[in-house]
């Protein structure tokens, strides 16, 4: 019901908690290895979160999302590597230009429905890997961005820091998801909803479908590349792997774990995968057939994610609840 | 006044519509009968934008509506609702509605509120009430009855601020007892909100009780048009579609 919809009080104070808690736990459990997964984690969290507008919200199947993690990797480290820009500059520039391809690729993606919109993502996808690896004085080719990226000092901020980079990661992933759940549960996000369950009624209601799916394919675009970004920072480089369709897949494996009917899913899925990635290749070099057996698992299994899973469990105990209550 | 003029429309060679000519005036409320296949449906998707018509004319008071935007004809005062539900399955009938009035009041874009804009709520819950599902807000779509979902598929058109309404057989697929409902509804709407009403009907029981005017379609032409005492006993119309057990009724 309408009335213990979320409001935007209480999702800041749930943002909140939940920065202070991940401000502080490298206090409460100093742990090199638990601030790298928690930075890579952040990374992946955007760039889930931000494919799942589109898969989840809009039922929009990209399967070039990767193009932005990538990007965003890319023309940050470009930017501060051939510009000399500062941070806060290198960021404005990683976006509007992330936007801008989000725009061109969008306008022409959209046309196409269902299938053929996910292969001509995919398509733009492989054509951005092409020119990353072909274009070797600019990208440095299949070797990736090389030499580190320079991190000078901004407002009192120094990101060649471990404790700094940390929290600004984090920092950015809880804003980041804070204004895409903003977003989500806007008059726009219901539009997407619409357009989602009834695309032809839709526009029967006046919606402007096309005008809806490209915002938000910009949008989605814009909160992946900062995922990249959140990445680059942190390997300090940019690598190919980053724009290739793999990529792609990762983000729909981490909304598939985490679930796509509730907005923490894909989140809650880049835990999952990154914890799953760190664990079996510890274990073992088949690393592709274990990790493989656990996604079949949960798609057979579960034929939900988890958080999909946890959600429809509580629904039904409360209908049950209500039902005995009467 | 609604007008149609000299509309055709075929598709791949085969007329859908021929050189149809109706009339609709203000507040009038008008049965659409016909066969299957006299490209009644057709017609409807002509006038509301889902198609558009390969010559004639459709004028709303005057100005034209061809070639505009579905949103430029909802704007102008056209709203439609579906043979077959088409709904948000996955949306509660409330959410469906603000959801509606939200794109109609231009802000299906805006990002910077939550959902639902507060003064969405008056229209939604006017409308809701209307047409009995105010009981069925918080209900998802898609476990909605079968009449809901024809009731919440009208509402939809409804909370557009129509002021021409087309239901393309509001009763289809219901028992008797569920149509008799239904068109009394649709019935006190048409009262209610001063509408121009223009609906396909199969149930011949319930057009010649309810419309005081019924045009014919048969073979995409306009056969007949009259009062429901001048269709019952036009030969034409008894020939091509009633059969005779009405002409006799009427006698």
């Amino acid at each position: 019901m309408l009335s213990t919809r979320p409001n935007l009080a209480r999702d800041i104070s749930i943002a909140a908690v939940a920065l202070i808690v991940l401000l502080l736990l490298p206090y409460v459990w100093p742990s090199r290895m638990m601030n790298d997964l928690v930075i890579r984690v952040s990374a992946f969290a955007l760039f889930a979160t931000s494919l799942n507008l589109l898969v989840g919200y809009t039922g929009m199947v990209s399967f070039g999302h990767g193009m932005f993690f990538g990007f965003g990797a890319y023309a940050f480290g470009l930017s501060m590597q051939r510009l000399g820009v500062s941070i806060p500059t290198a960021i404005l520039i990683t976006i509007v230009s992330s936007a801008l391809l989000g725009l061109v690729v969008g306008a022409i993606s959209i046309r196409l429905k269902d299938i053929y919109f996910s292969f001509i993502t995919l398509a733009f996808q492989m054509l951005l890997y092409s020119t990353v690896i072909a274009w070797v004085p600019l990208t440095g080719g299949d070797q990736g961005l090389m030499g580190g990226i320079p991190r000078p000092p901004f407002l009192g901020i120094d990101l060649s820091i471990e404790s700094h980079r940390y929290a600004f990661a984090v920092t950015i992933m809880v804003v980041g998801l804070l204004i895409l759940r903003q977003i989500v549960e806007s008059p726009f996000g219901y539009t997407l909803r619409m357009i989602r369950d009834n695309t032809e009624r839709a526009t029967f209601l006046g919606i402007n479908v096309f005008r809806a799916k490209l915002t938000a394919f910009v949008i989605a675009g814009v909160f992946g590349s900062l995922g990249g970004m959140v990445m680059a920072l942190f390997v300090s480089g940019a690598y190919p792997e980053f724009v290739n369709w793999t990529m792609s897949g990762e983000g729909i494996f981490m909304i598939m774990l985490g679930g796509l009917s509730t907005f923490i899913g894909p989140a809650a899925g880049a835990l999952i995968l990154s914890l799953l990635n760190d664990v079996i290749t510890r274990g073992t070099e088949h690393h592709g057939l274990f990790l493989g057996a656990v996604i079949l698992l949960f798609a057979l299994g579960l034929r939900k994610g988890v958080t999909d899973f946890i959600a429809d469990w509580f629904r039904t105990r409360r209908e049950a609840s209500t039902r005995s209550g009467n | 006044m609604l007008e149609v003029k000299g509309l055709f429309k075929s598709f791949g060679g085969v007329a859908a519509i021929s050189d149809v000519n109706i009339d609709f005036p203000t507040g009038s409320l008008t049965a659409i009968i016909g066969p299957n296949g006299a490209g009644k449906s057709t017609f409807f998707n002509l006038i509301s934008g889902g198609l558009i018509p390969d010559k004639g004319s459709v004028t709303f008071n005057g100005e034209s509506l061809i070639g505009r935007s579905r949103a430029q004809i909802i704007d102008a005062g056209i709203g439609r609702a579906f043979q077959v539900a088409r709904i948000f399955p996955t949306l509660t009938v409330e959410e469906s509605l603000l959801g509606a009035v939200t794109a109609h009041r231009r802000r299906a874009q805006n990002i910077t509120h939550r959902f639902p804009l507060p003064e969405m709520r008056d229209r939604t819950h006017e409308v809701a009430e209307m047409l009995g599902l105010v009981e069925k807000l918080g209900v998802t779509s898609a476990n909605l009855s079968h009449g809901d979902q024809k009731l919440l598929d009208i509402a939809l058109a409804l909370v557009l601020d129509p002021k021409v309404l087309l239901l393309d057989e509001p009763t289809a697929g219901m028992g008797p007892d569920e149509r008799w409902r239904m068109i009394e509804r649709v019935h006190e709407l048409w009262e209610r909100e001063k509408l121009t009403l223009i609906f396909i009907e199969h149930d011949m029981d319930i057009v010649f009780k309810i419309a005081p005017k019924i045009s014919v379609l048969c073979y995409g032409r306009l056969l007949a048009e009259g009062t429901p005492d001048e269709i019952r006993t036009n030969p034409a119309v008894i020939e091509a579609y009633l059969g005779t057990s009405h002409a006799e009724a009427a006698v």
